[in-house]
């Protein structure tokens, strides 16, 4: 119907698109069209002008779409990026109707997705347009029938607040009270979770009057998904506020949560244990955290108790210095030393994720005497975590006692991890060798942990043996090349006659990645060679990996080599029957600049 | 929880077999976050062997003597407190099923602390934090010996002859439901079955508090639609909706066809549809049977929430759409009958072979095929091209065979029309495809257009870059290319590919 029209579009005039057919487009009955034709609504803005994006566009943005969830989620995202495509701040408002309407959707992400954009462009409207436009909308949602419009004003009220009058910033508080108390938890939780973000934008003295009342009532509701969020929020608030309301104002409320009966507040409140901590300063942590941390520490939810173990390094760190050993040794070590046999496998590995951060904190007499027994348990754990998180953090007790202490302990355990039956544990592992070879050096690492490294090359899941290889390089960055031709390289070659393909590959897979780090002279010596003759391999895929390797090695060769070895292998390739090897020969021809 | 649980989620290949293994040891949980002191309890006389002037001070006595709690992940600690608590438990049932006129009025308040403080506790964290209530094993209540006999004493007593609602209703209020409501998540199977009934009776019982409970399960699900994605009970509280509606008086209130439309509607976007789906299509038939003007929001809200890439879940709407179809009447069959169609023409050939056959068997719905022939004009246009294409092109030979079925029984409807739609089949699809290029040539022109904000620019092409990442970890098995494969691999899968798609894939992997 629009044929015309859209021919003669096409030929001369960008801007006489017809909207209707770009509205044909988002009408489109397929979703998927629909939903491309969406995400490239800033090009049909474009095409359209500013003046018709406003007068014609956005009213059928707003009128029309009842869509799928998708097409919704990318409009939302769409249009807070359009300021531009409207005519600038000066006309931004008119993007406000049709984000209105995708504020109250019932989807969370749609929702979500559109209060993100609100939020956005609300920067860019003037005072006078926020008060005109802008404020009157949050006004609507937050006195909306249905749960999800009210959800949504939540989050609008601190981008008004700042810059709004003084009468205006009244009325703002009082929705924003009105909705803490809503009649469905739904709302409450998301009044709750913007409670810290709205106390920041506000006066002080209503932080003190409004806020302080809001969060007690909220931290003590009927349902815990909402109390927990109060959490949260008290961080910001806490943060807020002197240090002399502090003790009247939040902490009846926070010593509460601590206790609460339901797990997931306590939960919450080991989570962000640290955070409280800082907002609330060292002597309320010294009288109150340090009792409410050991109880968390002691609770009888495994949930509860592993986040909580996953702070005490934090925890202990940013104790006042004057008393920190003192209340470690006192009160904290004992709880750790319950943690280490814990029943929760994830218990005591959230416990080995930061237990050897506290050899820092107490030095190398206590981190013999008290520390080290624990680790050596935890390198004993059932659990291959709890070994992986110990010997993963070697770093820090290496530089308060040396590795020597661990390491006849760490070489069992390290074993067992390498022969793992899970490939990931594996895989954690070889990427600890590098680090483990440094400290425990070339001598220990020979005689030792060399074996292990060359049987991951060739493990039956490609992932270690990629894994394996790129540890290989890094080995050599370490102990340099000439370690490398003596130990690792003969080996390596020595695959290439294995009657596994995957493993003759491997051997091409370590040459590309060593190549570089063992220099010139061993790679023409005695790489080199064994690619070429591998070149003959029947295995398509040897051949064209042998035509990639050559590409990746090239530039260490010296240009003799190229012209009088390489050159006339890959000729070769380029002729062979399989595609695949052709494609590469010819490749490696094009980037080495054979041809 | 941990890294363990994301180390094992990400490796798809093992996660079954793994858990398997783990196999749950302890498959019990419990959660007591008590402060009560500890003490031992003693047993207390038999209540049919005190004289009549003492029994209630007894069963007082019992009543108090109940609200001890045990912890039963510890096995073996207090046997004989827990075994005298038991028994008392068991006395009290039996006392309040067979004895009249022993709820006197004070006893209420004892009764409802009892039930209280045994049953309302925090549910414990999920031992296995994916759990999946179609593949695992649920985690089993450990105080069980104890709380299920409060739950039969609960419903026992809600049931005697003597309960008087009026009184109860001091004590049964809407913390109390709240509470109740809550438990609903609790893993145990056995914990719901209980707790459906005594809702059930509550509900019955204290008209006071119906449309109390009704919003909170409104909240539950619209928690567990937008908010969770998990709620054990869901399948419990629809069954309860279920006879709820039922009991609905006519014309229906606002209230209840928002929370057909907003809720129970979207509930069928849920992750675990296939749990609870038999419940909540009984449901949405119930509510079309009250009021048939329904049918057409019903209908649309569905094909609005049809599943794109999940088979197993369309099989279950098309089962709910031949529910819906059973009942509805003609004049509102003929409003939605397009759309509809669209819909079943897309499902007929999907190359999934279970839903085009669930589709295809509308065609053996008595009801339904008199609809269909009723408006066969409108119909078959629609049905006709999907029909006719996989007859020609479906893999499976009983997909087949079933659409030469169908395609006689539309011919037989109105052959004129057949006759008409298969000569002008060719031009139709050679028009679909011209208006295809048409549409291509239009974005080419228009992506021609230099966007003079370049931000726009980089916004627009930011949408498909994270889904790739995510794909690639377990296909780094795969990357070998398997044409000459000689030696022998077993880990490898290593699929014999030569079509030029797949060399394609070889090279663009590097």
């Amino acid at each position: 119907m629009n044929q015309s029209s859209f021919i003669s579009g096409a030929d001369g005039d960008d801007s006489l698109y017809p909207i209707a057919v770009l509205i044909d487009e988002l009408r489109n009955e397929d979703v998927q069209l629909r939903l491309n034709s969406i995400k490239k609504l800033s090009t049909i803005a474009l095409a359209l002008g500013v003046e018709r994006t406003r007068t014609e566009l956005l009213p059928f943005l707003t009128d029309t779409i009842y869509d799928e969830d998708e097409v919704l989620l990318a409009l939302a995202e769409q249009l807070g990026n359009f300021t531009m495509l409207v005519g600038g701040p000066e006309y931004v408002h008119c993007l406000l109707p049709p984000l209105e309407s995708l504020a109250t959707v019932e989807e969370t992400v749609v929702r979500d997705k559109a209060v993100e954009s609100l939020r956005k462009i609300s920067q860019e409207h003037s005072p006078v347009d926020l008060e005109v436009h802008f404020e009157p909308l949050v006004k609507r949602l937050a006195s909306g029938d249905w749960f999800t419009s009210r959800t949504s004003a939540c989050g609008l009220f601190s981008v008004c607040y700042p810059r709004v009058s003084s009468t205006v910033k009244a009325e703002i508080r009082q929705h924003f009270r009105t909705l803490c108390s809503d009649d469905t938890p739904m709302v409450r939780r998301a009044a709750a979770s913007k409670l810290g973000e709205f106390a920041k934008v506000l006066e002080l003295d209503y932080v003190k009057s409004d806020i302080i009342s809001l969060f007690t009532a909220l931290a003590s509701d009927e349902q815990d998904s909402v109390r927990l969020l109060a959490v949260e929020a008290c961080v910001s608030i806490a943060s807020l506020l002197p240090q002399e309301d502090l003790e009247t104002l939040v902490m009846p409320t926070l010593r509460q949560a601590a206790e609460d009966k339901s797990w997931r507040v306590r939960y919450m409140v080991a989570d962000k244990f640290s955070e409280l901590q800082k907002a609330v300063g060292p002597e309320i942590t010294k009288n109150d955290l340090v009792p409410a941390f050991q109880n968390l520490l002691k609770d009888c939810e495994a949930e509860v108790r592993s986040a909580a173990a996953k702070k005490i390094k934090e925890f202990c760190e940013n104790l006042p210095e004057d008393s920190r050993e003192t209340i470690i040794m006192t009160h904290i070590l004992s709880c750790v030393k319950e943690l280490v046999s814990d029943t929760s496998q994830h218990v005591k590995s959230a416990l080995a994720s930061v237990i050897m951060g506290l050899s820092t904190i107490l030095g190398k007499d206590n981190t013999v005497e008290h520390l080290l027994p624990l680790f050596l348990a935890q390198l004993k754990d059932e659990c291959p975590e709890v070994r992986l998180n110990i010997i993963s953090n070697l770093d820090c007790v290496n530089e308060v006692i040396g590795i020597r202490q661990l390491s006849q302990s760490l070489l069992p355990a390290i074993v067992e991890l390498a022969e793992d039956a899970k490939w990931r544990v594996r895989l954690a592992i070889i990427e600890y060798m590098p680090l483990l070879a440094g400290q425990l050096g070339v001598e220990f690492f020979d005689e030792k942990l060399n074996t292990l490294c060359m049987a991951w090359l060739i493990d039956h899941v490609y992932a270690i043996r990629e894994a394996a290889t790129c540890n290989l390089m890094k080995l050599v960055e370490k102990f340099g090349a000439e370690w490398a031709q003596n130990t690792i390289v003969p080996k390596v070659l020595g695959m290439a006659n294995d009657p596994n393909y995957l493993h003759r590959m491997t051997t091409l897979f370590c040459i590309n990645s060593l190549s570089e780090a063992c220099g010139q002279d061993i790679t023409t010596k005695h790489m080199l060679p064994v690619v070429l003759k591998m070149s003959n391999d029947q295995v398509a895929n040897v051949r064209f990996n042998v035509a990639k390797s050559l590409q990746k090695i090239g530039p260490v060769l010296d240009s003799n080599a190229l012209q009088t070895e390489v050159k006339p292998v890959l000729e070769k390739l380029a002729t062979d029957t399989d595609m695949d090897v052709k494609y590469f020969a010819q490749e490696a021809i094009r980037v080495l600049a054979l041809a | 929880v941990s890294q363990a649980a994301s180390w094992l989620k990400v490796d798809g290949f093992t996660r079954k077999s793994m858990r398997k293994a783990q196999k749950q040891k302890k498959s019990q949980g419990s959660s007591q976050f008590r402060t009560q002191t500890f003490t031992e309890l003693s047993p207390l006389p038999q209540l049919k062997d005190a004289p009549s002037t003492e029994q209630q001070e007894l069963f007082t006595q019992k009543l108090q003597q109940c609200c001890m709690l045990f912890d039963f992940m510890d096995s073996v600690t207090d046997l004989k407190s827990k075994e005298i608590k038991r028994a008392t438990l068991n006395e009290l049932v039996d006392y309040v099923s067979t004895n009249r006129g022993v709820l006197v009025e004070a006893a209420y308040p004892e009764i409802s602390n009892m039930i209280c403080t045994n049953i309302f506790r925090t549910l414990p964290p999920s031992e296995n934090p994916d759990f999946d209530p179609e593949e695992d094993e649920p985690t089993l209540e450990a105080s069980w010996p104890h709380i299920q006999l409060v739950y039969e004493f609960l419903l026992r007593f809600l049931e005697n002859p003597d309960f008087q609602p009026s009184i109860a209703k001091r004590y049964i209020d809407q913390k109390f439901v709240l509470q109740l409501l809550e438990l609903f998540d609790s893993e145990d199977p056995r914990e719901r079955d209980f707790l459906k009934t005594v809702l059930h009776r509550i509900y019955g019982k204290f008209l006071g508090l119906r449309a109390f409970i009704r919003k909170q399960i409104n909240n539950i699900f619209l928690r567990f639609i937008y908010e969770t994605d998990h709620f054990n009970g869901v399948a419990e509280l629809l069954e309860i909706l279920g006879s709820i509606i039922n009991g609905f008086a006519l014309p229906l209130k606002a209230e209840h066809k928002q929370f057909l439309m907003k809720v129970l509607i979207p509930m069928h976007t849920a992750k675990g549809l296939a749990l609870f789906h038999a419940q909540l299509a009984y449901c949405v038939v119930q509510f079309l049977e009250k009021d048939p003007t329904l049918t057409e929001p019903v209908i649309r809200g569905l094909l609005k929430f049809w599943p794109k890439t999940c088979s197993q879940k369309e099989v279950m709407y098309l089962g709910e759409m031949e529910e819906i179809l059973d009942v509805i009447e003609p004049t509102q069959f003929k409003k939605i009958q397009e759309p509809l169609f669209k819909q079943i023409s897309r499902c007929v050939a999907n190359p999934h072979f279970q839903v085009a056959e669930r589709a295809l068997y509308f065609w053996n719905n008595e009801y339904i095929l008199s609809l269909i022939e009723e408006n066969i004009d409108k119909i078959l246009p629609i049905m006709f091209g999907s029909l006719y294409r996989i007859s020609k092109e479906h893999w499976n030979p009983t997909i087949v065979a079933l659409v030469y079925n169908v395609l006689k029984t539309l011919m037989e409807m109105n052959s004129t029309l057949f006759d008409e739609l298969t000569a002008s089949y060719k031009s139709d699809r050679q028009r679909e495809k011209k208006k295809e290029q048409e549409r291509e040539e239009l974005w080419k022109k228009l992506d021609e257009l230099k966007l003079s904000d370049a931000a726009a620019l980089v916004q627009n092409n930011s949408h498909g870059l994270q889904n790739n990442n995510s794909n690639n970890n377990n296909h780094q098995e795969n990357q070998e290319k398997g044409t000459a494969v000689i030696a022998t691999d077993h880990e490898d899968p290593v699929v014999a590919m030569d079509t030029a798609e797949n060399v394609k894939g070889v090279k663009t992997a590097k």
